[in-house]
């Protein structure tokens, strides 16, 4: 009994004694709780009721989740419409990404104007980027992409207008737009790799492309998996893209026919425009759920064999 | 073919790489203030030329007359620059608490943190759009400001830069007789100022881009933000393409000017922090 209050007393003198500590964390971990770790449990709870902001929420269980999985059409285009974008995006994106760092790794002239120049569009609003691009997918022929589509003699493409193209059009911005991120991370990561190896390498006799395959892409790996797992979560994002290039075809947010819904995109609407919060909240854990599964994939597939 | 010329050959292929590469990205940008600057009848005008003939402010005129742009600008500006003090202000000064306190449930709080890191912002929107409601905060600047005064991220990262200052110094101070908050302030501060331009630059302009928040707490006309007003601009005037590049100007200008003075920070600090701006 008397060593339970000894234990109690030096064990609040000790807090006591940290109070700076924890003055010092405090307001960090107050805007915390109350803006991240609530909201994170209260959308799991919310996930589970029917919910309009006006009146209370009303506990359904696992209907919202049914509903999603069978019967909601849209809410399947949203996950195929982003995982063609994802599957299409990361890939392309990255290798271009790849083939730029390698060619500014080399001893060439203006290393820093070109590394600028890539990264203009990682510090430009997407906003600016997508109204900028919608400008040069414009249909008919004022479009500068149409008009050079022309000069080489393909047919123009209503890219902006026709449920085929809006998403591959969204594609081509987003790929562009994440050059110059990639590219600074593989540099980096290239970077890192010892000159020696290269030099033993050439001795062996080795070509160029035996020591890209058997050097540099082996020791690049850690980099290229973070850089696959960060474009892969930021693709299942995908909003804002779509929010502005659909905007004005009088369509929802997800353009003519849905043709370009995506994930979050589903969840704005649902959210936000028909006020469904507890639908929403259903979309929002199912997408954190393929995000963590798809970054898990990642990180097995691309576990190394052997380690350098 | 001999190993020079094959030598020659690969320059030339990079070379011709990076230079497709790099007009491809200033070309949207080129373009954007070119047509920003024309007037209409030579946006309409076949085909499309890089030429002005009578250069125009009329789009500019016509942004700044429809909408309220200087108070969106200033809106922008101002979300952005409190946004950043208090974040490098709160950001560092739990950073140095996490790094060399030792207090109760320090690892577990700041595990928690990290944790929230991993976590998507679609998860917590909902949930801290109706904290938000409920408070009484939408369309105000409250909304804007408060929610993102102390993001995990920067915790983590100051954190991790204060850990490799030796604790000699600390105590060393301690024995001097200075007080908490001067260790902070005298020496914590001083030592750790290359991270806190970094994370001040990379908070300004995720503050200053930033979108969805927005679009999701202010639907009052005079307190959007620029990229929130260039949105709407859009659903109206979309097809106005000279107006909607003069705003798109006016949004992505600024951040151009201070990313070409502040390029070698910025580039280091994505290397250093693999944070996206």
């Amino acid at each position: 009994m008397r060593k339970n209050t000894v234990c109690k007393k030096s064990f609040i003198s000790e807090i006591a004694g940290q109070k700076y500590s924890y003055l010092f964390i405090a307001p960090t971990l107050i805007l915390f709780f109350v803006f991240v770790f609530v909201p994170v449990i209260a959308s799991f709870f919310l996930s589970f009721t029917k919910y309009n902001t006006f009146s209370a929420p009303v506990w359904v269980g696992l209907d919202n989740y049914y509903q999603i999985f069978f019967k909601d059409s849209r809410f399947w285009k949203a996950l195929f419409n982003t995982t063609i974008y994802a599957v299409g995006v990361v890939p392309v994106g990255i290798s271009i990404s790849l083939l730029l760092a390698l060619a500014i790794d080399r001893k060439i002239k203006f290393k820093n104007f070109y590394k600028s120049v890539f990264f203009m569009p990682v510090i430009t609003s997407v906003v600016a980027i997508s109204v900028i691009w919608k400008w040069l997918f414009a249909g008919e022929k004022y479009g500068l992409i149409n008009y050079w589509l022309m000069k080489i003699g393909v047919n123009p493409v209503d890219w902006l207008m026709s449920p085929t193209w809006t998403l591959p059009a969204i594609m081509i911005m987003s790929i562009w737009a994440g050059l110059g991120y990639n590219m600074i991370l593989l540099l980096a990561g290239l970077q890192t790799i010892p000159r020696t190896f290269y030099e033993a390498a050439d001795i062996d006799g080795a070509t160029s492309w035996h020591k890209f395959w058997h050097i540099t892409l082996p020791l690049l790996r850690p980099t290229l998996l973070f850089v696959v797992i960060m474009s892969m979560i930021n693709s299942f994002q995908l909003f804002e893209q779509v929010y502005i290039m659909t905007a004005g075809t009088g369509e929802g947010v997800g353009g003519v026919l849905d043709c370009a819904l995506s994930l979050v995109a589903y969840l704005y609407e649902r959210g936000f425009q028909r006020f469904e919060m507890g639908y929403a909240s259903a979309i929002a854990y199912i997408l954190f759920a393929i995000i963590l599964v798809v970054t898990f994939i990642n990180v097995k597939l691309t576990r190394p064999k052997f380690e350098y | 073919m001999t190993i020079k010329t094959r030598m020659k050959l690969i320059n030339i292929i990079f070379y011709s790489i990076l230079i497709f590469g790099a007009l491809s990205m200033a070309i949207p940008y080129i373009w954007m203030v070119i047509t920003s600057i024309k007037p209409i009848d030579e946006i309409q005008s076949y085909p499309p030329s890089f030429g002005v003939h009578h250069p125009t402010m009329t789009p500019y005129k016509e942004l700044f007359y429809l909408l309220p742009m200087s108070r969106y600008l200033l809106n922008s500006f101002f979300v952005a620059a409190i946004v950043t003090a208090c974040n490098v202000f709160f950001c560092s000064l739990a950073g140095y608490a996490f790094a060399k306190h030792r207090f109760y449930g320090r690892d577990k709080l700041f595990l928690l943190l990290l944790g929230a890191i991993m976590i998507p912002y679609q998860v917590n929107l909902i949930p801290s759009f109706i904290i938000v409601k409920n408070l009484g905060w939408l369309n105000s600047f409250y909304a804007l400001i408060i929610p993102n005064m102390a993001m995990a991220f920067g915790v983590f990262f100051c954190r991790q830069y204060i850990m490799s200052i030796p604790n000699d110094l600390i105590d060393a101070a301690k024995i001097d007789g200075c007080s908490e908050f001067s260790i902070y302030r005298l020496i914590i501060l001083p030592l750790i100022k290359p991270a806190l331009a970094t994370l001040a630059i990379f908070t300004f302009l995720a503050q200053w881009n930033s979108f969805v928040w927005p679009l999701i707490v202010i639907h009052t006309n005079d307190m959007r933000t620029v990229p929130l007003a260039l949105s709407v601009l859009n659903s109206q005037f979309g097809s106005n393409f000279a107006m909607m590049m003069a705003g798109a100007t006016v949004v992505t200008l600024p951040v151009l000017i201070v990313f070409l003075s502040l390029q070698q920070y910025i580039i280091e600090g994505i290397t250093m922090t693999r944070l996206k701006g």
